[in-house]
């Protein structure tokens, strides 16, 4: 299980609020554990991806209450550069408790944010609530535009939902699944900085979810660190969630870790790649892990 | 470093502030908190905490003097770390010593204008007479904005040619950013502490803590805005994460289309935004315990 990283506990879990089940990429479980964490005040805001100036462009953006909050539900399959409001947050919105939702990049981030606060003043103590979403890779926006235009021959602006699952991209209109393409046509458009990517499951949030695992409408959630936990627990007894076990889950576990191994595996070798052993003549590509 | 050095060190000089100390009732204003730091490092204390303390200096090169207050700026945590683990053995705004003393740990801020004969011998004496020596700040690690400077301005018009340190000294350990930040000081401050008095756990975690910030003091004395470009996204390592844009203190890095965009005229070459970048350089054995090694900050930086 090296790859799932340390957690004291995993979950199948979905939100127990109606109105956020409706718009939920899956189970709802980050706009959930937001929205109670602003209404108990264990944050004040948080960072999430909102709606931008083109359909399904992410902006990062600072909510601080549960209207704005939801805004931001549903899943944008491209980049939202959330750490860049970081100091705004603690800054210009004078946040003391900030909630900030990440792929397993950016979560990184925060932690060598918090440890290495280079030129984040008064960051590092003011992160309460990092929530990681699993990703196996991003797609920049114009590459997502493309897949969506092009490949599946369908307007950005008429999309309703995009999804990955079951090895496809899938686009849905008012009229349901529109199109489909197999994900091995989009390889070729996620962000170069993904190959090196060596985190599936968010390892350093203090709370990780994605879809894989669990049956549709529901999230796998692995609760990490013990922020994470008390929060967690809150939730779920406020009824803000509901969490079972995973015991018995199909596909469960096995699937999530199978897709870990493969994802960090690949990176590392394509690591070991950029590292040009095998050409003498070519140097060696940076490698930013020590 | 024996109790001697500190004690010939305390007594240049000392005489004024004792008296002062003295007459001195506990008030409030800052001027007289300031005076009340000495009784630390002086007789009744000196006995047992002072033998485990690292000693630590702030030189002052070609700065602004923002990095002090940014160390200052620890606040009450300050008080702490000169309490228990560092004796503020050199500092011109704060300790009244005026020759470069042996240190443990010289934190040099600006930096070195090779026009002015006292710097020089400053910055050789301050490599000479320090075990470690830290790169406090933009100036001192890349130029920063003495990168611009072109002479002509009063009272030293002929002053013009300005060099980080580690153009003229090997510098051992870097912390960037203009200014950088209390918490970051604070963080090497502490590091430095165990690796030099820890026991072998806490120097293994303080090594490898602090080799990234020692790399990059291998890696030169250049920085721009431009190397997000250069060493991240021309080496197909950006992931579009925005800690760049959140890191420039001149808000000269703006995220478009997921990718940083640097205004370069208004970069001042700092060195912060690709030192806060998790694709500059990312430890998995330090980032992976964060929580345990937040929690023994917090625990030390009890007063």
């Amino acid at each position: 299980m090296e790859y799932l990283g340390q957690y004291k506990a995993v979950y199948k879990a979905k939100s127990g609020c109606e109105d956020i089940l409706a718009k939920a990429q899956d189970g709802g479980i980050v706009t959930s554990m937001f929205a109670y964490a602003l209404e108990t005040g264990i944050i004040d805001g948080a960072i999430v991806a909102g709606p931008g100036s083109e359909p399904y462009k992410p902006e990062p953006m600072i909510a601080t209450t549960v209207e704005e909050l939801f805004a931001s539900r549903g899943t944008k399959y491209s980049v939202s550069p959330n750490l860049a409001l970081i100091k705004e947050a603690t800054r210009s919105y004078g946040l003391d408790k900030i909630g900030i939702v990440g792929t397993p990049c950016q979560i990184q981030a925060v932690r060598k944010g918090q440890l290495y606060p280079v030129g984040l003043r008064d960051v590092p103590d003011k992160i309460v609530l990092a929530l990681g979403i699993f990703c196996m890779e991003n797609f920049p926006y114009q590459g997502l535009f493309q897949m969506v235009e092009d490949h599946c021959a369908t307007k950005i602006e008429n999309v309703t939902k995009m999804d990955i699952g079951k090895g496809k991209f899938s686009v849905y209109t008012e009229r349901g699944v529109n199109s489909q393409i197999p994900l091995k046509v989009t390889h070729k458009y996620e962000q170069p900085g993904c190959h090196v990517c060596l985190d599936y499951v968010a390892n350093m949030a203090d709370i990780s979810t994605g879809s894989v695992g669990t049956p549709d409408g529901w999230s796998t959630v692995f609760v990490r660190s013990a922020a994470g936990e008390a929060a967690f627990n809150k939730a779920v007894e406020a009824g803000w969630i509901i969490a079972e076990s995973m015991d018995g889950v199909k596909p469960g576990l096995e699937l999530v870790e199978k897709l870990a191994t493969e994802k960090i595996t690949k990176n590392q070798k394509y690591l070991e790649h950029r590292a040009h052993k095998d050409h003498a003549a070519l140097k060696p590509l940076r490698n930013p892990y020590i | 470093m024996g109790l001697l050095d500190k004690l010939k060190g305390l007594l240049f000089g000392n005489e004024a502030v004792s008296e002062g100390k003295q007459d001195a009732k506990p008030g409030a204003k800052p001027a007289d908190a300031k005076v009340e730091q000495k009784p630390i490092i002086t007789k009744p204390k000196e006995e047992k905490p002072v033998a485990d303390k690292i000693t630590v200096g702030h030189v002052h090169m070609s700065g602004c003097t923002g990095c002090l207050v940014s160390l200052a700026d620890n606040y009450e945590g300050l008080l702490t770390i000169l309490d228990k683990y560092a004796d503020l053995v050199y500092c011109l705004t704060l300790a009244d010593v005026r020759h470069i003393p042996k240190m443990d740990v010289a934190l040099v801020e600006g930096s070195v204008c090779i026009n002015d004969e006292c710097s020089m011998e400053e910055i050789l004496e301050t490599r000479e007479n320090a075990a470690i020596v830290v790169a406090l700040g933009g100036c001192a690690c890349y130029g920063n904005t003495t990168r611009f400077c072109r002479g002509g301005q009063q009272n030293q018009p002929q002053h013009e040619g300005y060099l980080p340190i580690g153009d003229l000294i090997k510098v051992d350990v870097y912390i960037p950013a203009c200014a950088p930040t209390p918490q970051q000081i604070r963080n090497v401050c502490l590091m430095a502490y165990l690796l030099l008095k820890g026991n072998d756990e806490q120097k293994a975690l303080a090594t490898a803590y602090l080799t990234p910030l020692m790399n990059l003091a291998a890696a030169g004395t250049e920085a721009c805005g431009c190397d997000l470009m250069t060493e991240v996204i021309n080496q197909g390592l950006c992931c579009g994460c925005g800690s760049c844009a959140a890191a420039c203190p001149v808000r000269a890095v703006t995220m478009q289309y997921g990718k940083p965009q640097i205004e370069r005229d208004l970069c001042i070459k700092c060195g912060a935004c690709y030192a806060q970048c998790p694709r500059s350089f990312f430890s998995f054995d330090v980032c992976g315990q964060y929580e345990s090694i937040t929690n023994l900050i917090a625990e030390v930086m009890k007063p």
